[in-house]
């Protein structure tokens, strides 16, 4: 008999043949939080994830790329790895080359250039999938175009967010968007940039993933 | 000649004597009070509404409560998932073959190097001690399971592992064992140290390891909960991630991630949620740039199937893994988390290490409580932590019977014991008895010696009142 075999073996017979009924997640969050407005949304996100020392720029999604230039250029960052093929990246590879910032893009895999991408990467700009209002929450869904290690490695990550797709909490998000139904092989919830409060309780940005974490909101200003 | 008698490890053995060390020393007992005061303050302050906050707790209790009652199926299911999406499962009875699965696919991968996120089932196996017998590095990259690891030391916090240690003496620690740095006590510069070591090390490592917070079964999802970023690190940067977890962490449904995961972040640390929180649901998949090749999970019991075999006992298992009831509780205040011996410390880490170690080895940690209750009133999940902790007495030092529940039952049973426990219960049955008892004692009270074994360490000798109650209450008529 496998380990597999006895682990279930010694558990099975003590698993109640009748079902408990199940709980009311459901209930329990439609009586958590009234219904806001997209206004009241945005306001909330913004207050929870500046908390937790995030710096959000309200935007347009006509300026967004002159804000972007700024925080590049307050920060003396003159290279900055996008995702090519989104939007948000090609948008961004057309501009900011023109100002004498570089563009890296992801064009391979991780391997060919690994030393490079955390090394030699100072910041990174991708779009996030979605936020949640209740925590200050940042929903990306890595994928082809713009992989698991952007939002990670470069010490200043730079997210897109449209102020439009804010939900109220992590259970209204996934019932919405039926996140059971197709997840993808790594799904990520960002509430600010990197910390660790492990040497004496005293609270320290920048422990291993991004020091800083800048959001470009579009919209939201109601 | 005697018998060779077998050996055993013995938490227990010592439990006095280091809780007594701690008691001792003024600087740890000011550092974890202090670190116990900051967290209990936190948690207070992320629930300032207590319906809502009992009313959560009961449907955290009810999530934990549904999913164990489904624990097999619920497996098999996590399991065929996990397949599913391209995860390899392995199933662990016991720590041994645990360590022997996870070594087993480093050779495989000719793996030096590995790189650990916080994980307490990879403490509860000993996995560093065995990858370095087996001639692999495995690096500790949360900061304070690194600082822990650097001091030679085990966490004495399941959340914060480094709590017993000021900051002077981590910069010490630094300026000793890390290459190339001089002394500083400023923490940023400290967690930057840490920082730029570890960075190479996810750079190189050959393999990541893990714990697990969450298991969803219906989508095969290993969820992690995090801050700094090394778990993410761990799990994306290196062309393999393994990760462990015990048989008990699973949940059907991914709807039932949302509750818990608010109780767990808020009743921890005080945060309304951690900087991360990450799902992993496979591999990285053909035309993906990142992420490990190979994704594995190791399933353990390791005595988790001995506490679900009683209904009682089986809420034990309820647990999240938060950490509130020992920054609650007087006596890990006091002693801290290295005095218990075990991996998991304070009321947690009574209920739950006899079921994994034994009774023989653990059967004094239950009495050291005051049973105030401080630890059930916070528990996220409603864990009755003293009433199990009463069992858990019970069971040490009941006489030995055929089928016990636990492994080591009767383990702390000693005939003396059980003779004076058996006469006193016979004289409060009787009256007469009782009446005359009382009257012995009060005449004879000052016989009692005037050292009372440890109760006249820190008090004054106890002795019979001259005249009893029922004595004062008649002559008042």
């Amino acid at each position: 008999m496998s380990a597999r075999d006895r682990i279930l073996a010694k558990l099975r017979p003590f698993s109640p043949s009748t079902a408990t009924s199940a709980p009311d997640v459901a209930a329990w969050f439609a009586g958590h939080r009234p219904v806001e407005s997209a206004g009241e949304k945005a306001a909330r996100f913004r207050h929870f994830i500046e908390l937790a020392h995030a710096e959000v720029h309200a935007v347009t999604s006509a300026n967004w790329l002159t804000t972007l230039r700024d925080v590049l250029r307050d920060r003396d960052i003159d290279r900055l790895l996008v995702a090519e093929g989104t939007p948000h990246g090609e948008a961004a590879l057309d501009d900011l080359p023109r100002q004498g910032v570089e563009c890296a893009t992801y064009d391979l895999a991780i391997e060919a250039w690994k030393t490079e991408m955390f090394n030699a990467t100072p910041a990174s700009l991708t779009a996030a999938r979605a936020a949640i209002a209740e925590t200050g929450t940042l929903i990306l869904w890595p994928d082809a175009l713009e992989p698991r290690l952007m939002s990670l490695v470069p010490p200043v990550h730079i997210v897109l967010l449209d102020a439009t797709k804010i939900y109220n909490t992590f259970y209204e998000a996934m019932i919405l968007e039926g996140w059971k139904d197709g997840l993808p092989t790594n799904a990520l919830l960002i509430s600010g940039p990197s910390k660790t409060a492990d040497i004496q309780q005293t609270l320290a940005y920048g422990a291993h993933g991004p020091k800083e974490l800048i959001v470009l909101m579009i919209g939201g200003e109601q | 000649m005697n018998a060779p008698q077998p050996l055993h490890f013995k938490p227990s053995e010592g439990f006095r004597a280091r809780s007594k060390a701690v008691v001792d020393n003024p600087f740890l007992r000011q550092s974890f009070r202090g670190a116990m005061d900051f967290l209990m303050s936190k948690r207070a302050a992320q629930f300032p509404d207590a319906e809502e906050l009992e009313s959560l707790r009961t449907l955290g209790e009810s999530i934990r409560q549904y999913n164990l009652a489904k624990l097999p199926e619920l497996l098999e299911q996590l399991e065929a998932n996990l397949r599913r999406n391209g995860v390899q499962v392995h199933w662990a009875e016991t720590p041994d073959e645990a360590n022997a699965i996870i070594l087993g696919i480093c050779r495989q991968r000719r793996a030096k190097l590995m790189v650990k996120g916080k994980s307490m089932v990879s403490e509860e196996i000993e996995l560093n001690h065995a990858a370095e017998a087996a001639g692999i590095d495995a690096l500790e990259s949360d900061m304070g399971e690194y600082i822990v690891q650097l001091a030679d030391e085990k966490p004495s916090h399941i959340i914060m592992p480094a709590i017993h240690k000021t900051k002077e003496e981590i910069a010490r620690l630094f300026a000793d064992k890390v290459e190339g740095v001089d002394y500083t006590d400023n923490v940023d510069a400290l967690i930057q140290i840490g920082r730029n070591v570890l960075r190479q090390k996810f750079l190189e490592a050959d393999i990541g390891l893990s714990g697990v917070n969450f298991a969803v079964a219906e989508t095969g999802t290993l969820c992690l909960v995090e801050n700094e970023g090394n778990g993410r690190m761990c799990t994306t940067a290196p062309p393999v991630h393994i990760a462990i977890t015990g048989i008990e962490k699973i949940v059907e449904k991914l709807e039932h991630v949302p509750p818990l995961l608010s109780l767990l972040t808020r009743s921890a640390t005080g945060q309304n949620i951690s900087t991360y929180f990450n799902m992993i649901s496979g591999p990285r998949k053909p035309g993906e740039k990142d992420g490990p090749s190979e994704v594995h999970l190791v399933l353990l019991d390791n005595g988790r199937s001995q506490a679900y075999a009683d209904e009682q006992l089986r809420k034990t298992l309820q647990c999240i893994r938060c950490g509130a009831c020992m920054n609650h509780c007087p006596v890990y205040t006091r002693i801290g988390g290295h005095a218990y011996g075990t991996t998991y410390p304070g009321p947690i880490g009574k209920i739950v290490s006899p079921h994994m170690l034994g009774l023989e080895a653990t059967a004094t940690m239950a009495t050291a409580s005051s049973l105030c209750g401080a630890c059930s009133e916070v528990c996220p999940v409603k864990i009755p932590i003293p009433e199990l902790l009463m069992r858990l007495r019970e069971e040490s030092f009941s006489a030995p019977h055929a089928n016990p529940a636990m492994r080591g039952q009767g383990a702390g049973h000693s005939a003396l014991g059980s003779a004076v426990w058996r006469g006193w219960a016979w004289v409060y049955r009787s009256p007469a008895l009782y009446r005359m008892a009382t009257w012995l004692g009060s005449r004879f009270g000052f016989l009692m010696p005037s050292r009372q074994g440890g109760w006249t360490s820190v008090r004054v000798p106890l002795k019979p009142a001259p005249k009893r109650l029922r004595d004062r209450l008649r002559e008042r008529g």
